[in-house]
């Protein structure tokens, strides 16, 4: 009775067709050659493959074009400095999108709670503490974070319990957030930062350095190999199909080349020798003879990015609130029948969001040193392109985090490729305009393919 | 509309002594002027199939929706293993182990099947983190319980047929130990084999002790796994009757004329 099921027996039930005892509900084996064989065993997703493929593409693209400036560790470090702040916001984006909303406010809301840190650190706090104070920062962030969730809950609020689409409320948030910010200080420009605060900018002085890198690479590694060993052994004991080994060791093996490939290139970028006699003057270590051999090591708002991104793929994989963000987008109705609070839910997906905000404002207002009322412009329309490019959709119910960062990172790598190659600013626009479109195309085409 | 009286409930007979699983009484449930349901009386015991029937707009849903905590009811009262319950909300009704499997089978598509079944419900570690292999293999073993050719764990349930969604959704009811099962056109979807499986998932839960409330436009479906036929039409009962002492002709009069089978009143068949 039950195989028979497994038949199709209508044309809606054809999917099913001759893979009743394929676990995977892919095609039969023997029609694959060896490649796709080899990407299903590592269970390799076949869309960022092609994302990675993608970006190296426009990465080689940009080096042919530019006689060989685009991939230097110079031009990389300062890829992965200016991805950041967006790319910390994707992966907020990432649950907004995923659970069929969408957040325009994510820009202003950026800008305001710039302004307001800037204006703590830089006026207010100091006449209590003065300046510098190592407390500074850390009550700057507090603020500003505690600010993020504040309002994206109250917009979340609004959306969720009042039931007015998100489209609106955050469209109202760009207009409300944006004003707020010219507010706090009538529009002028607040600096100078804190000098700990300016760190998360991730200028010369803020990076992890050589030696740190290194450390921060082989701990990452280590928790790597742990994280998919701790995974094959729970799988083992309940005797679920397993991973072959080689291809378990292949991909542990392709994520540690890349995080140790990244960490090498990070450090052999030089720090420069003015900057590095400055930085050793105010550190009090004694200039040597033959000039400093320093070099940059990982920004630390790449650090930062890199445990916003691994909390948020823990938060979407392994809890509740990740499982009920992917149901709600899935079927908002069986979400609903389950039991779930969507309301709630709503609420708190907006707050994480301006949560994410807060930690952007940080990096981007530390960046350029200063807080200014337009700061975070248009930064909406890079975020939500950053994650739908990373295979977020729209319709709601898929995406992922680590998509989210390349879909940034391929953003970004255009924009800094073309102001390399001299292309003019609307130029620029016209193509990114462009590639988003042609991005959601394929990714469409691939969807439908892959779906039947 | 109904002129005759709703006759007695001869079928309750067969239980004397026995506790409902669930009973409901004089339940009556108005949307503005309009009477959904008026009035209307139906029982449910241990390990028995009571068919509901009745056109579009005969009360059918709404009735059992009561049940099931989706509407609320304007008078009347409900029994569950003889004890009165107040039902409020869906979570209520599952307190009280009564499980829906709603015709539109309420699945996020882009989850795979244990995802599925613990939503809302998930399993967690110590630590509070998703405990997805012990839901997995929890799944394999409720799965290989009712569709033993089951295999696709890992994908979404959007690439299942008909039939194993409908697997899935049953799983789900009776993981979670349902003692009262709602089926809400469960084979509407399904091809003709589909319906056969889903058709002997049914015996195979009545023969453990489950009570279902199985509703459907498809008199044959009924016929085959119903011990009892409660028939409703505009709102009102029509009456109760042991699948076996009707022909479809008999229920099609019930349905379509709201008339009582002539034999089945006095004197009660022997």
């Amino acid at each position: 009775m039950a195989d028979a099921a497994d038949r199709p027996t209508d044309k809606t039930a054809a999917p099913a067709a001759d893979t009743a005892l394929d676990e995977s509900g892919e095609p039969g084996l023997e029609r694959q050659n060896a490649f796709s064989r080899a990407l299903r065993a590592m269970e390799v997703d076949t869309r960022l493959l092609g994302m990675i493929a993608a970006l190296l593409v426009i990465w080689i693209a940009f080096d042919l074009l530019t006689g060989g400036r685009f991939l230097t560790p110079r031009n990389l470090f300062n890829l992965s400095v200016q991805t950041a702040s967006v790319a910390v916001m994707a992966t907020g984006m990432v649950f907004v999108i995923t659970a069929r909303h969408i957040d325009l406010s994510v820009g202003s809301l950026l800008g305001v709670i710039a302004m307001v840190m800037g204006l703590l650190q830089a006026e207010i706090l100091p006449e209590y503490l003065g300046f510098n104070h190592p407390l500074t920062w850390v009550i700057t962030v507090a603020v500003g974070v505690a600010m993020g969730a504040v309002i994206g809950a109250m917009q979340g609020f609004v959306i969720g319990y009042l039931a007015v689409p998100a489209f609106i409320v955050t469209l109202g948030g760009l207009l409300v957030w944006r004003g707020a910010a010219w507010f706090v200080t009538e529009g002028r420009t607040v600096a100078p930062l804190d000098g700990t605060f300016m760190l998360f900018g991730g200028g010369v002085a803020g990076t992890l350095g050589e030696m740190l890198s290194w450390v921060v690479a082989v701990i990452a590694v280590a928790v790597i190999v742990y994280a998919a060993l701790q995974d094959r052994r729970r799988r083992q004991i309940f005797q679920f199909p397993l991973k072959p080994v080689w291809a378990e060791w292949t991909n542990i093996g392709l994520l540690a080349v890349m995080v140790l490939g990244f960490t090498l290139v990070m450090n052999l970028y030089p720090v420069p020798q003015r900057a590095a006699q400055r930085i050793a003057e105010a550190e009090g270590i004694p200039i040597p003879p033959e000039g400093f051999d320093w070099m940059h090591g990982i920004a630390i708002p790449v650090v930062f990015v890199a445990i916003v991104a691994v909390i948020m793929t823990l938060v979407s994989k392994r809890t509740k609130f990740g499982r009920y963000v992917f149901a709600m987008g899935g079927n908002p109705q069986a979400a609903e029948l389950s039991g779930i609070d969507t309301k709630k839910m709503t609420m708190l997906i907006f707050m994480v969001m301006g949560i994410l905000c807060a930690l952007s404002a940080v990096i981007a207002s530390a960046r350029l040193q200063s807080a200014a009322n337009d700061l975070g412009t248009l930064d909406e329309l890079r975020v939500i392109a950053a994650a739908v490019i990373g295979g977020t959709s729209l319709a709601g119910g898929v995406g992922t985090i680590y998509g989210a960062i390349l879909g940034a990172l391929v953003m970004q790598s255009l924009q800094s490729g073309m102001a390399l190659v001299g292309v003019n600013t609307s130029l620029q626009s016209i193509v990114i305009g462009l590639v988003l479109v042609l991005a959601v195309y394929v990714d469409h085409i691939y969807r439908s393919r892959s779906s039947d | 509309m109904n002129a005759h009286p709703v006759p007695r409930d001869y079928t309750l007979d067969d239980f004397a002594g026995q506790t409902p699983l669930v009973e409901m009484r004089g339940i009556n449930v108005a949307f503005g002027g309009v009477k959904a349901v008026n009035d209307v009386d139906c029982t449910l015991f241990p390990g028995e199939v009571v068919g509901l029937l009745g056109h579009n707009g005969a009360g059918k849903s709404t009735l059992i929706k009561v049940l099931s905590g989706a509407y609320h009811m304007n008078s009347g009262e409900i029994y569950i293993r003889g004890g009165k319950v107040n039902i409020q909300n869906a979570r209520d009704a599952r307190e009280y182990n009564v499980e829906t499997i709603y015709q539109t089978l309420e699945l996020a598509d882009n989850l795979d099947a244990a995802s599925n079944l613990f939503l809302g419900r998930e399993l967690t570690t110590p630590v509070g983190a998703l405990d997805d292999v012990k839901m997995e293999a929890e799944t394999r073993e409720v799965m290989g319980r009712l569709n033993p050719n089951f295999r696709k764990f890992s994908a979404p349930v959007s690439a299942l047929s008909g039939g194993q969604r409908q697997s899935v959704a049953i799983a789900r009811a009776v993981y979670f130990n349902a003692k009262i099962l709602i089926m809400d056109e469960p084979t509407a979807a399904l091809g003709v084999q589909e319906t056969a499986m889903v058709a002997d998932l049914i015996r195979k839960l009545k023969s453990e002790g489950i009570g279902i409330f199985l509703i459907s436009h498809d008199i044959h479906d009924v016929f085959e796994l119903a011990d009892r036929l409660t028939v409703m039409k505009n709102g009102r009962l029509v009456g109760t009757v042991k699948t076996k002492d009707v022909s479809e002709d008999d229920v099609l009069g019930m349905i379509i004329l709201g008339k009582y089978p002539e034999h089945l009143l006095e004197p009660v068949p022997a």
